[in-house]
């Protein structure tokens, strides 16, 4: 056997939700970590600081994942040291790789951000309009600091040289188990690739009207999940629910379908598309049936891009000019 | 120097491009500021491609396709008007402005129409000025 692999991962503008996948492999992770060395994890898991990381030697790490997307001076910090320390490095999860929920936020000018979080929100008391400063001399003497805000959320690609993209939000464990094992047994694709199956969400959907040979039927009604429960059986697409399965990564196994919600492109683009959001409103502009449906679906989902680029609005390739 | 937009644009083999060939044959003048793509039909044009030309900073980007009911696919063009409704209402959420993208049904008798269009389009994005991602290059 040779050397254990040196391990690192960091957690940037995300939830944590990506490393809990990460955890929940449980005894997987058990079995791997004979072959894995954790020699940084911050700021979660291991009592590691960032001094640590920048003290180490360049490729020193032989893998790296990143969760979280870009949005503080420190983030972009942070992923562009470990890039330097990493031999390989993988954008883990939805907002590493296309900039995930918290990318919705690039149709909205920052200072409508700050006011909404830190003056609206009803749970907010800010009567003297107090908002995060990156510097801040307290009592005439104290210099203290915060990590700046950026303008937009950015995807780790925006920053730093890729090596593997896995999607998810987070990514399902058993697709995570089958990137650790072809990362320990070295079988890698080639750089740039996606650790996935390349197979859609529709392709592994037990809804799937190809499964009873039924062709697909133009849409006349478009419905939004809350307007009612969608049907247990049946292509929800069909049934008038913007499922975007056609065109998502399904390693997931069809997670949100089997429990009767429309899938909503965690999984990332499967192969061959170069924005996902743009390819969204090809499949669904051709499966509607007619000018009312269009009509419908522009008055039920009033903002478009938060529909069609759910998980990746960073990765579009219109950088937005908000 | 005046600017001079530069408008990339997608138009069909049997409607749109005729009646741009129709405009040669009848010597109809408009602008050298629209660089011709022919696709079989409208409904070729991928969403993707529209993205593309507008975040490389094309001033403008327009689909020609056949008129309702013409289409030699049947319902292309109907896909096209579908999609590109979505399009324009998503660049518009990234603050271009709605006129950077345009479609037009031009048939390939309408020689005269495409030269006008043209013309108009042009005038039009000179109002508006360049494509903002060209900005600061
Ligand atoms: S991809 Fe989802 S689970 Fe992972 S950090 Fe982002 S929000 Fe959390
Ligand atoms: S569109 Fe959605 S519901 Fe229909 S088959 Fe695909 S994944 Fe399943
Ligand atoms: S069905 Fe779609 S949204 Fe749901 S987990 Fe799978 S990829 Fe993500």
């Amino acid at each position: 056997m040779a050397d254990k692999i040196k391990f690192g991962f960091l957690l940037t503008g995300g939830c944590a939700g990506c490393e809990m996948a990460m955890v929940d492999l449980s005894e997987n992770l058990l079995g791997a970590l004979e072959h894995i060395e954790v020699v940084f994890w911050a700021p979660t898991v291991a009592d590691v600081k960032y001094k640590d990381l920048e003290a180490m030697e360049d490729n020193s790490i032989d893998l790296a994942f990143v969760d979280g997307m870009v949005r503080l001076s420190e983030h972009e910090h942070m992923v562009k040291v470990l890039r330097a320390k990493s031999k390989v490095l993988v954008a883990f999860g939805a907002c590493a790789a296309l900039g995930g929920i918290p990318g919705m936020a690039n149709v909205h000018p920052t200072g409508e951000l700050f006011q909404q979080a830190y003056k609206d929100t009803f749970s907010t008391e800010n009567p003297e309009d107090v908002y995060p400063q990156p510097e801040y001399l307290l009592d005439g003497k104290y210099n203290l600091t915060l990590p700046a805000f950026q303008d937009k959320v950015r995807t780790i690609q925006d920053l730093v040289d890729v090596d593997y993209f896995v999607g998810g939000c987070p990514p399902h464990h058993e697709f995570v188990a089958k990137a650790v094992e072809l990362i320990i047994s070295g079988n890698l694709p080639p750089k740039g690739s996606w650790l996935t199956s390349g197979k859609a969400v529709c392709d592994v959907c037990k809804r799937n009207p190809a499964n009873e040979n039924m062709e697909r039927v133009p849409v006349e009604h478009v419905k939004r999940t809350v307007d009612g429960h969608p049907e247990e059986k049946g292509c929800l697409l069909q049934h008038g629910y913007l499922c975007l399965g056609p065109i998502t990564q399904g390693d997931c196994g069809a997670s949100c379908l089997n429990v009767n919600m429309p899938c909503r492109g965690c999984g990332g683009p499967i192969p061959g598309i170069t924005d996902y959001g743009a390819k969204a409103v090809s499949a669904i502009g051709s499966i509607l049936g007619s000018q009312e449906a269009v009509d419908e679906l522009m008055e039920k989902f009033p903002t478009l891009s938060k529909l069609v680029y759910r998980y990746s609005l960073p990765a579009s390739r219109l950088k937005s000019k908000a | 120097m005046e600017f001079s937009p530069n408008i990339v644009g997608f138009a069909c083999q049997w409607c749109t491009y005729a009646g741009a060939d129709l405009a040669g044959n009848l010597r109809c003048k408009y602008p050298p500021t629209v660089k011709l793509i022919k696709v079989p039909c409208s409904g070729r044009v991928e969403p993707e491609y529209v993205l593309d030309a507008l975040s490389k900073g094309a001033d403008g980007v327009f689909i020609g396709g056949c008129h309702f009911g013409d289409c030699h696919y049947k319902e292309g063009n109907y896909k096209t008007d579908r999609r590109m409704q979505l399009i324009s209402k998503l660049i518009q959420e990234f603050g271009f402005e709605k006129e950077r993208f345009r479609w037009e049904w031009i048939s390939g008798a309408e020689g005269k129409k495409f030269a006008e269009v043209m013309t108009e389009y042009t005038e039009q994005l000179k109002k508006l000025g360049p494509n903002p991602v060209k900005e600061g290059k």
